[in-house]
């Protein structure tokens, strides 16, 4: 016989979309989720002025297709040909009237890949142009991640800000383990 | 294969998701006679040379595309966004 | 046998290796090839047909006989070529095709049978009988003719892809490929040079030329140095470009060196997807022979080849070397053999004006006929025009001239030119957009003229691409003219070898020719010529010229076959990387799979998602109790399902009621705020897309459910419909599909479980049936959706994902207080169907909405996607088969979905069909099975009593027509 079930404590805790996948040490490699804070998905009104309105609230730049502005502490990132993230803080209430703004907080898995040889492992799993030459920090991409869709955006030289969906995290991890491994043997040649 | 999205610049292939002849973009009015809507709905061309197809950017930017290529040299000829093309269009 | 002297290989470190289960040693920087031959093995594996004894007959990737299989197990790979195969400590290859041993091949015996084995033999003896073919010939043939096995099991070696984008591409690291690349990286421009040697030089490394009085190999090694060391630079060794694609694209494979194989996690191979805005093709030429009687003994070889291996790994393949070629280039092999102090037998040249400085009988005019010898060449006989000779012999280094290589210039339909000077084809300007050839392959055969010309191609790509090339010195270099006769065949008796691979003789193509196969394309096929791992890179021009002959054409006009990707073989491993096991496809996990798995229920994939089946509980052991156990918690108590999977698109503008109107067939924008409204969506052909509700949270702002597997196809639609049609709309479309965990809260107990977490209390009246809010739940804030899929009084209610384990784990764990818990896939399909709602197993991309009995919700006051066809006659005619209910009232109770459904009395065949079951279950709230059916005319035969027949399974069943609702009929469970 089951035993009698009983009261679970009624609270909620949170969890995060990597847990304890994250970090990875693997050579010069380090791979390691990101709390973003809040994620705000914003659609330009027709006729509104949102680059403004950013600027006053957050003191963040609009960036134009491609681009990422901002900070560890708020970020502005282009996220399509419709949104541009806002990435940090919780969006200013005086946002709302230049943009649809959508909370996309928890939709989103968010790591960070650093270190030597960080742009040869995405090499692995994205077809874009890394080069720095095409792709400088500041930089940012939608574009897949081997079989997913994610968003790339390129921190520093060797930092990359990687994001897919929340539910293919696990996945995230396997396929830029895998990559980091490859990466890895290749050190000494 | 590569196309040049207007928005995201030249990306691989593997990005876009491919629809088919850019006739969709045409859409008839509801009260247009049942040969408009045949033809829109289910005649196509099949060209050897330049044809124009919709495209959608789905592991990128989102934006659905019209693409002019040419089936027999596979060269791209170019591409715009689908909602520029459908204001034109109207 | 080893030379005392030079080659570019370590002698101070040995490598032991195995072959055929025998020991021996080489050296770092030698190949299987060249340690074979240093170690005087001759024969290395049997021919693909007549299992005759083969040697190794060149020093590259067109190797046709030295094919060898490396590893054990699941890691057997076959098909390697000796002469690509770097020498690696305890590498342990195998000969392939012969049996027993390849001493002693029992199927040599083929080799007797030669007569009855030209070509076109098994299509000619094998036709009858039929039935034989498949359990007797095919096996038989396959069995004596082949090359080398797979193991049959899962390799678990690692693959591995990448991408790379340059703005230079450059395709060969040869004489011409080193200027083009060290003059495009000084230009500045991103340059990546591949070569698939394990070191640059090309046949810099296989001759003995000097450039700016340094031997050749070495001024490649400092080149190279100073490439490697340019930040623009990549230079990829091991990395044979396979494949030009459209726009710039080109495949190529990279082979991980020994040392980097060895280690974790390295990728054996990587596939790679290299995009230059240019490319410039430095792929030098291949070697080819003569035909002559036996020429394939082993010890007969390529005269280049046989430079190699004295120049580059100080090995001479035989102790008395005769030399037989019909152009100048054939005399460079018996000087660089008296260099090494190996003794040469005879210089024979075809040419009867040929002249040579070289201390050596020499024979002009004169024709090597035959080898003589079988495991290993023992003389020959040479046709001069006083006689035969016979010269006692165990290498002959022949040269029937230089092909260029052209292969990757044919990938896009491109055919090669017929240059008569050099008797052979030489690249189409532009074939492939962006391509530029140079060197010999392009047929500029100097060293001078490769320097030159890699160095004033690159020139002219950097200005195309906008760069300013540097003034380039070319180093001094040999600039000897390459003066040749064509000589394909010698006449004579007996087989003489034109594809060493597939067993094809001169005797072969004629007789193709002779049955009417002259068109190439078709010669190669009856004959074989030119397929399987070499793709005849020696042999495919001299076939033309043997068919062109036998067919009195010319060789142009005769022409090529297609040259395809890839130009050498490419595992299937690396073409695939990384797709194996969990790099298949995303594996996509809701919130609460941990607690699902915790709780032991199996789990089913719902297109890339994870979805519990159903919770088993102690002592219950099929599927189906536990199914019913939870359906009747759902109908009594309440039950959990985790429905996050569902499509979630937030609409928001204020355009959002507009959009909705028109993708819809029903009408949203009349929809009150706080509440829900169940949605049916058309393709434009009037077929059903989708179905779901959708909420309206604000004046414009809207939430869009959709099904699981549609999630991804109405959110292209949305965008679509919104780009493309109605650009007008200001309004945003945004999936959040990720950023809410969902969870079915159902069943009578439902809202007393929710008032259990709930910080505020709801009630009917406040929250009535297709109600929708915001809530909070245990200061989180949420989502609460009064909809029901089971028909019982129901919730879904949502919070931020990182709070879904939770919500789940403290729903689920309530639930068990009240004596409901979790439940599955599989109970909640049965609900849905004891209620007659529909999935995609109904909607299935063929049916309307008059066919689900729906036709109400299409709106005749606005216009709609799909409004015009769904109208079109044969869209709404009443024969059409129509959604409806089925239960067993026969012998047999059993449904099953899939079956199709006939009258009573009529045979059960393909013209009698009158529809098919879709969904079928087994209901234990009302104890029978269930099934929903498209049935002609259906809704006038409910009561009527058709004959289900599942052809598959064998089984029959009588069935009542009856409506699709089963249960609750009024729906009051849901609203009460």
């Amino acid at each position: 016989m089951a035993e009698p079930a009983k009261t679970p404590a009624l609270t909620l805790t949170p969890t995060t979309p990597c847990g304890a996948m994250l970090p990875l040490r693997i050579g010069t490699l380090t791979l390691s989720e990101v709390d973003p804070g809040h994620l705000t998905a914003m659609a330009p009104r027709q006729g509104g002025a949102l680059g403004a309105a950013l600027s006053a609230a957050h003191g963040l730049d609009l960036p134009g297709p491609g681009r990422a502005t901002g900070t560890d502490a708020a970020r502005a990132i282009w996220f399509g040909r419709a949104h541009v993230l806002l990435m940090g803080p919780a969006p200013d209430p005086s946002l709302a009237a230049q943009a649809a703004l959508t909370d996309i907080s928890d939709g989103w898995a968010v790591v960070r890949l650093e270190g030597a040889g960080a742009a040869a492992v995405l090499a692995r799993l994205t077809p874009i142009d890394l080069r720095p030459t095409v792709f400088p920090p500041g930089q940012t991409a939608r574009t897949e991640v081997f079989h997913m869709q994610a968003a790339i955006t390129r921190l520093a030289d060797d930092a990359f800000l990687i994001m897919v969906f929340r539910s293919m995290s696990q996945t995230l991890v396997h396929d830029l383990r895998t990559a980091m491994e490859g990466v890895a043997a290749r050190a000494g040649d | 294969m590569r196309i040049t999205c207007p928005i995201c610049g030249e990306r691989d292939r593997r990005e876009f998701y491919y629809q088919g002849d850019a006739v969709a973009l045409r859409r008839p009015d509801p009260d247009d006679t049942p040969e408009d809507w045949d033809a829109y709905l289910h005649l196509r061309d099949n060209p050897a040379g330049v044809t124009r197809d919709l495209w959608y950017h789905e592991m990128g930017c989102g934006a659905w595309l019209v693409v002019t290529r040419n089936t027999v040299t596979h060269e791209v000829l170019g591409a715009v966004l689908a909602s520029d093309a459908a204001r034109g269009a109207a | 046998m080893r030379l005392a002297r030079g080659g570019q290989i370590d002698r101070g470190q040995r490598i032991a290796f195995r072959f055929d289960g025998h020991r021996y040693e080489g050296f770092a920087g030698d190949t299987l090839a060249s340690a074979l031959l240093a170690n005087d093995i001759r024969l290395v594996g049997r021919s693909f047909k007549y299992h005759r004894p083969r040697g190794i007959l060149t020093a590259g990737s067109e190797e046709p006989n030295a094919l060898v299989t490396l590893g054990q197990g699941a890691a057997q790979e076959p098909n390697l070529r000796a002469t690509t195969l770097e020498l690696a400590e305890g590498l342990a290859a195998r000969s392939q095709n012969a049996w027993p041993s390849l001493g002693l091949d029992l199927l040599a015996i083929n080799d007797l049978a030669a007569p009855f084995l030209s070509a076109g033999f098994y299509y000619k003896t094998f036709m009858w009988p039929r039935a034989l073919w498949e359990k007797l010939y095919e096996p038989l043939i396959r069995r004596a003719a082949g090359l080398g096995a797979l193991s049959g099991r899962a390799n678990a070696d690692r693959y591995a892809r990448a991408f790379a984008h340059c703005d230079v591409l450059v395709i060969g690291a040869g004489p011409a490929g080193l200027m083009a690349a060290l003059t495009a990286a000084r230009a500045g421009a991103d340059v990546i040079l591949c070569d698939e040697d394990l070191r640059t030089g090309g046949r810099l490394n296989a001759e003995a030329l000097e450039l700016d009085g340094q031997p050749g190999a070495d001024w490649a090694a400092g080149v190279t140095k100073d490439l490697a060391a340019m930040p623009n630079v990549r230079v990829m060794t091991r990395t044979t470009v396979t494949g030009a694609y459209d726009q710039g694209t080109y495949g190529a494979l990279e082979r991980a060196s020994p040392a980097e194989a060895a280690r974790p996690g390295a990728a054996q191979e990587t596939f790679w997807n290299i995009v230059a805005r240019r490319a410039i093709l430095a792929a030098g030429a291949l070697e080819r022979p003569v035909a002559f009687r036996d020429n394939d003994r082993p010890g007969v070889m390529m005269a280049g080849a046989v430079r190699a291996y004295v120049n580059r790994w100080a090995v001479t393949p035989g102790q008395a070397v005769t030399v037989f070629g019909n152009n100048d280039d054939a005399h460079r092999t018996a000087a660089d053999l008296l260099a090494a102090g190996v003794h040469v037998t005879a210089l024979i040249d075809s040419r009867p004006d040929a002249t040579t400085a070289l201390d050596v009988p020499f024979y002009k005019g004169a024709q090597v006929c035959a080898a003589h010898g079988r495991k290993r060449l023992e003389a020959v006989s040479i046709a001069t025009t006083s006689g035969i000779d016979k010269l006692r012999t165990d290498c002959l280094a022949m040269s029937g001239g230089w092909n260029p290589t052209v292969h990757l210039t044919c990938h896009m339909n491109g055919r090669p030119m017929w240059n008569p000077a050099l008797a052979s084809f030489t690249p189409t300007p532009g074939a492939i957009p962006g391509l530029t050839a140079a060197g010999a392959c392009n047929g500029t055969m100097s060293t001078h003229g490769c320097l030159t010309e890699g160095a004033r191609v690159a020139a002219e790509v950097l200005v195309d691409l906008g760069f300013k090339p540097a003034d380039t010195t070319i180093p001094q270099a040999e600039d000897a003219p390459y003066r040749i006769t064509p000589l394909w065949t010698v006449p004579g008796k007996g087989r003489a070898w034109l594809d060493f691979q597939n067993d094809v003789t001169v005797k072969d193509i004629k007789q193709a020719a002779q049955e009417n196969f002259r068109s190439v394309e078709h010669m190669k096929r009856y004959t074989t010529q030119g397929m399987a791992t070499d793709q005849g890179k020696n042999s495919n021009v001299a076939a033309l010229a043997v068919l062109a002959d036998a067919t009195g054409r010319g060789i142009p006009e005769t022409g090529t076959t297609t040259f395809r990707p890839p130009y050498a073989p490419v595992t299937i491993a690396a073409m695939g990387a990384g797709g194996q096991g969990a790099g298949f496809a995303p594996q996509r996990f809701t919130t609460s799979h941990r607690a699902s798995i915790a709780a032991g229920a199996p789990m089913i994939e719902a297109g890339l998602w994870y979805r519990p089946s159903y919770f088993p509980k102690p002592g219950e052991t099929t599927w189906r109790q536990s199914c019913d156990r939870e359906v009747m918690m759902v109908r009594n108590a309440v039950g959990i399902c985790d429905v996050s999977t569902l499509g979630k698109i937030d609409i928001k503008g204020p355009g959002a009621a507009q959009l909705l109107d028109f993708v819809y067939t029903n009408t949203f924008s009349t929809l009150p705020v706080g509440r829900v409204r169940y949605g049916l969506m058309l393709r434009e052909d009037g077929h059903v897309m989708d179905d779901g509700t959708t909420a309206r949270l604000g004046p414009d702002h809207f939430l869009m459910t959709t099904t699981t597997a549609a999630a991804g196809q109405v959110m292209r639609h949305l965008d679509f419909v919104h780009q493309g049609l109605r650009p007008d709309l200001d309004v945003s479309i945004c999936s959040v599909t990720e950023h809410w965990a969902q969870c079915a809260v159902a069943g009578p107990k439902s809202r007393d479980l929710l008032n259990a977490i709930l910080d505020a209390p709801i009630d009917d009246a406040t929250f009535p049936f297709m109600a929708c809010g915001p809530v909070m739940v245990q200061g989180v804030a949420g989502r609460l959706f009064r909809i029901s899929f089971s028909g019982e009084q129901a919730y879904e209610i949502a919070v931020p994902a990182r709070y879904g384990e939770s919500l789940f784990k403290l729903l689920v764990g309530l639930a068990e207080t009240m004596g409901g818990g979790a439940y599955g896939l599989e109970a909640l399909n049965v609900l849905r169907i004891e209620k007659g709602f529909i999935t995609h197993a109904e909607i299935h991309g063929r049916t309307t909405a008059f066919d689900i009995g729906m036709e109400r919700m299409m709106s005749a006051k606005k216009d709609f996607i799909g409004k015009a066809a769904a109208a079109r006659p044969g869209l709404v005619d009443p024969d059409r088969e129509q959604l409806v209910g089925l239960k067993p009232v026969g012998a047999v109770k059993q449904l099953t979905a899939g079956a199709h459904l006939f009258d009573r009395a009529a045979e059960a065949t393909r013209e009698n069909d009158q529809g098919y079951v879709t969904s079928v279950g087994f209901s234990p709230t009302l104890d029978t099975f269930l099934g929903l059916a498209f049935l002609k005319q259906g809704r006038a035969r409910h009561g009527e009593v058709v004959r289900m027949v599942d052809h598959l399974r064998g089984i029959e069943a009588l069935c009542e027509v009856c409506d699709p609702v089963f249960f609750d009929k009024d729906g009051g469970r849901a609203r009460g």
